[in-house]
C-alpha cells in the first residue's frame, strides 16, 4: 500500500538543510583560501569560512544530540545485506526502471550502500575535517615561549588532511545532487527533505508500529 | 512548537559562541591619540645657545667651535668619539667568524666598493674633519659638531676636503643656533648614500625632508611629523637603529613594537602574523616612491672615454646611467621590495676573504634567517646587484684606489687604468694582488624599513596568498596557504572530482537513453 509517510521530521530537515549549506559554503570559501579561484577576496574568505566552521561544529553538535536523544544513530548501523542487490541496481537495474531492492521505511530510511557512505562520512571525513580545521585556527608557529611541544613545524601536514577531505567532500556533493533524482520519482527524494513526507510502501504492522512510535515520542516532549 | 525552540535555542547557542570566540582577544588600543600623548614633545629648551658669550664670536675654523662646545659639554666628546659614525668600526660577534670590528675601514660594498685609499672623498661622511693621510682620530676638536647639530639648515661639507666645510660658512650664525639634530641633519648623509640621491637605501632620499602621508606616514609634514631621533633614541651619542650593511648583531634596533605594541590589529589573525613576519612587509607595500634607487651596478664598463675625457649619460629623470668614472647603472622608481627571512645577524664580506664560489653572485653581507629559526621573520629587503672587481687568481674581491687629487697618483678615477688602481688599492690596504682584474658579480642586502605606507594602502592578503604572483614566490622552506598546494593531493583531488562528473554524466546519460527507449529495456534481471 502506498501511502504519504512522515519520513523526516523538522529537525532532521532543519539539520540536512544548514548542513547543506554550510558544507557549500565551506567549499566556497575554503577553496577561495587554498587558492583556487577568487570570490570573496581573501581577508572576507577566512572570515567567513571561520565563521561557518563554528557554525557547522554547533550544529554537529545539536545533531549529535539529536542522534542520541531519538535513537536515530542505528540508521547508520552497517549491514551487508543487500549490499550487492544495491550496487548492481545502481549499476544496471535502475536504467531498466527495475523495483529499489531495499525498502524505505521510517525505521530504516538508508539503504546499505548510503549507510556505509554516510557513517563513513561522519566518523572519518567530517572528524578530519574539524580537527585539521581547529589545528589550521589555532595554528601556532613554532615559538619560544609558551608550550614548544604545541608547535607544529608546518603547516603542510595539516593542510593535506584538510585539502584532502575537502575533495573528498566536493566529489560527495556531486553524488549525492545526482542521486537525489534516482528516488521513486525524480524529485520525490528532494520533496520529502523538504516537506519531510514521502510517499512510500507501507504494510499494516509497519503502519501501527510507527504510529505508536509517535505517540511515544509526543508523549515524551 | 518543540521544535522551534530546538531551532531557536541552536541558533541563539550559534550567535552567542560565534560572539565569543571572534571578539578580539588580544588587542591592545594603537589608538593614534594614545600614541600622541604618550610620545609628544616638549620643545621648552632649557638652554638658549645664543646667549652664550663663548659662541657669541667669529670663529676662524671649524675646529674652534669644537672647542666652544667641549668647553661646556666636557664630557660628550669622548661619547662621540666611542661611537660608530665617529669610528667606522664596531665590534661585532659574527657566527662561525667570531668577535670582528666591522665597519667601513674593513667591509665591501657594492656601491663605491670601500672607503680605503679613498678617505678624502669619503669623509664628507665623516663626522669629523681632517680625514685623508694624517689623521687625528684622537684630536677632539675634530669632532665635527656642526654637521649634526645645525639648526639653521646652513652648514654643508665641501666634497673631497676630508670632511671639513665649505669655508665660507657663518660658524658664529650656526654655534649660536645649535639644536637637537633635525631631519636635514641626518639627511644630508643618510639620504645621499653611495653618492647621490637615494642611491644605496631606497627607503630614505631627499623626499623625506618633508614627506606627505602618501610617502611615510611617520615623518610625514601633514601627520604626525616625527624626527630621525624620535624613533633613533639616542644615548650618550650612540644612535639606536641598524642598516645590516655594517651590522651584524640583533642589537641596538629600532622596533616598530616600541611604539605599536607587537598585537596593534583588531584582528587575531593578522596579529598572528607578527609571528613570522616583519611589521614592515605588509606595512611598506613599495619603497623609493619618490626619486629612484640605484638597482645595478656595473663596474666592468668604467673607463670608457670620449675624446680622451670621461663623460656621462643621464636618463630622462636626470640619473645617471654611464659615467666613465664608475661604469653602468641601472634605476628604479616605485619598487616592490624583496622579501627573505631575517633574525637580526648577518655575515660580511671582509677585506681579503676568498671567495669560493664565482659561479653564484657573490653575497656581500648575508642575512641570516630561516623559517625553523624562532628569531626570523620576513622583511622586505632592497637587494642591489653588481658587477665589481675581483682578483680571479687569489679570489678576493679588490679595493681599487678611486680617489685621488691629482692624475697619475694612480686612481681609476683621474687615470681610468683598473690594473694600477688595484694594485695601489689592495697595497694600500696590505692584501696581495696578482695584476689580473676580472669582474663578479656581487648582491648586497639592503632592509628596508622607512617610507611606511597609510594602512590603507598596507600589502592585502592575497598578494601573498596567492597561486601565480605572490610577493613572496621566492620566500621558500614553509607551507603558505594559499601559495602552496601538496601535489599529490592536487592532482588526486582534481581527478577524483573530474572522475566523479564523468561517472555521473555517464550513468545520467544511460538513464536518459533507456527513458526515451533509444536503448530498449530487455531483460529486467540483465
Amino acid at each position: 500500500m502506498l501511502k504519504q509517510v512522515y519520513i523526516y521530521r523538522a529537525f532532521e530537515r532543519f539539520w540536512h538543510w544548514m548542513q547543506a549549506f554550510l558544507i557549500f559554503f565551506l567549499m566556497l570559501t575554503g577553496f577561495e583560501i587554498h587558492g583556487s579561484f577568487r570570490f570573496f577576496g581573501y581577508y572576507n574568505a577566512v572570515q567567513y569560512h571561520n565563521i561557518a566552521a563554528f557554525a557547522f561544529i554547533i550544529l554537529i553538535a545539536f545533531a549529535i544530540f539529536w542522534h542520541l536523544s531519538t535513537g536515530e544513530w542505528r540508521q547508520y548501523m552497517p549491514t551487508s545485506e543487500n549490499i550487492i542487490a544495491q550496487a548492481r541496481y545502481y549499476i544496471t537495474g535502475i536504467f531498466q526502471n527495475a523495483p529499489h531492492p531495499t525498502k524505505k521505511t521510517v525505521l530504516s530510511k538508508l539503504n546499505p550502500i548510503q549507510k556505509l557512505v554516510y557513517l563513513g562520512l561522519k566518523l572519518l571525513v567530517i572528524p578530519v575535517m574539524v580537527l585539521s580545521g581547529l589545528l589550521f585556527m589555532f595554528y601556532r608557529y613554532p615559538s619560544k615561549s609558551g608550550i614548544t611541544g604545541l608547535n607544529i613545524d608546518s603547516l603542510e601536514s595539516i593542510a593535506i588532511f584538510h585539502t584532502a577531505g575537502a575533495f573528498i567532500l566536493v566529489s560527495f556533493v556531486i553524488t549525492h545532487l545526482y542521486l537525489i533524482t534516482t528516488g521513486h520519482t525524480i524529485t520525490s527524494n528532494l520533496n520529502a527533505m523538504i516537506t519531510g513526507y514521502e510517499e512510500l510502501e507501507v504494510d499494516e504492522v509497519e503502519v501501527i508500529e510507527v504510529r505508536n512510535n509517535e505517540i511515544k515520542t509526543e508523549s515524551i516532549q | 512548537m518543540k521544535k522551534i525552540f530546538l531551532i531557536l535555542a541552536f541558533l541563539g547557542v550559534a550567535l552567542a559562541l560565534m560572539y565569543i570566540e571572534f571578539i578580539p582577544k588580544h588587542h591592545e588600543k594603537p589608538e593614534l591619540a594614545i600614541l600622541r600623548d604618550k610620545f609628544k614633545k616638549d620643545d621648552r629648551k632649557s638652554v638658549d645657545h645664543s646667549k652664550f658669550a663663548i659662541l657669541n664670536q667669529n670663529f676662524s675654523e671649524p675646529q674652534k667651535v669644537t672647542e666652544a662646545c667641549l668647553s661646556c659639554h666636557t664630557e660628550r666628546g669622548k661619547e662621540v668619539m666611542n661611537s660608530n659614525h665617529w669610528n667606522w668600526e664596531r665590534e661585532e660577534y659574527i657566527k662561525g667568524r667570531g668577535v670582528v670590528y666591522l665597519g667601513k675601514k674593513n667591509a665591501l660594498n657594492n656601491f663605491c666598493i670601500g672607503t680605503e685609499g679613498n678617505d678624502k672623498s669619503c669623509a664628507k661622511c665623516h663626522i669629523g674633519y681632517g680625514m685623508g693621510d694624517n689623521f687625528e682620530a684622537n684630536a677632539e676638536n675634530n669632532i665635527d659638531c656642526m654637521v649634526c647639530h645645525d639648526n639653521t639648515e646652513t652648514y654643508a661639507k665641501a666634497a673631497e676636503k676630508g670632511g671639513a666645510p665649505v669655508p665660507t660658512l657663518d660658524f658664529r650664525n650656526i654655534a649660536t643656533h645649535i639644536g637637537k639634530p633635525k631631519r636635514s641633519n641626518c639627511g644630508v648623509c643618510h639620504f645621499f648614500g653611495g653618492g647621490g640621491n637615494n642611491v644605496k637605501h631606497g627607503d630614505l632620499d631627499k623626499s623625506m625632508f618633508a614627506p606627505t602621508k602618501d610617502i611615510d606616514v611617520h615623518m610625514a609634514v601633514d601627520g604626525a611629523n616625527l624626527e630621525c631621533i624620535d624613533c633613533h633614541k639616542t644615548e650618550h651619542h650612540n644612535i639606536s637603529g641598524k642598516l645590516y650593511t655594517l651590522s651584524s648583531m640583533n642589537r641596538d634596533r629600532v622596533n616598530c613594537e616600541d611604539c605599536h605594541s607587537s598585537m596593534p590589529h583588531k584582528d587575531d589573525i593578522i596579529n598572528n602574523h607578527g609571528n613570522k613576519v616583519a611589521c614592515q612587509t605588509c606595512h611598506i607595500p613599495e619603497y623609493a616612491k619618490v626619486n629612484a634607487t640605484k638597482t645595478h651596478w656595473d663596474w666592468s664598463s668604467a673607463g670608457k672615454l670620449k675624446d680622451g675625457q670621461p663623460y656621462e649619460v643621464d636618463d630622462k629623470d636626470g640619473n645617471h646611467t654611464y659615467l666613465s668614472i664608475k661604469g653602468t647603472f641601472h634605476w628604479g622608481k616605485k619598487l616592490k621590495p624583496e622579501y627573505t627571512f631575517f633574525n637580526g645577524t648577518a655575515n660580511h664580506y671582509l677585506l681579503g676573504d676568498i671567495v669560493k664560489d664565482t659561479n653564484n653572485p657573490v653575497i656581500l653581507n648575508e642575512l641570516y634567517g630561516n623559517y625553523q629559526d624562532n628569531n626570523s621573520k620576513i622583511i622586505p629587503n632592497k637587494v642591489h646587484r653588481a658587477v665589481q672587481p675581483f682578483d680571479p687568481i687569489n679570489k678576493m674581491l679588490i679595493q681599487p684606489k678611486l680617489y685621488a687629487d691629482n692624475k697619475g697618483e694612480g686612481a681609476l678615477w683621474k687615470d681610468f687604468d683598473w690594473i694600477v688602481a688595484s694594485e695601489k688599492g689592495m697595497a694600500n690596504v696590505g692584501l696581495p694582488f696578482s695584476g689580473n682584474v676580472s669582474f663578479v658579480n656581487t648582491e648586497m642586502n639592503l632592509p628596508i624599513n622607512h617610507m611606511v605606507s597609510k594602512k590603507e594602502n598596507a600589502v592585502q592578503c592575497e598578494e601573498c596568498h596567492n597561486r601565480t604572483d605572490s610577493r613572496l614566490a621566492n620566500v621558500k622552506g614553509f607551507y603558505m596557504i594559499g601559495r602552496d598546494s601538496n601535489p599529490l593531493i592536487e592532482t588526486a583531488g582534481i581527478w577524483t572530482i573530474l572522475l566523479t562528473f564523468a561517472g555521473v554524466f555517464a550513468h545520467l546519460l544511460i538513464r536518459v537513453l533507456y527513458a526515451t527507449k533509444i536503448i530498449k529495456t530487455g531483460d529486467s534481471n540483465a
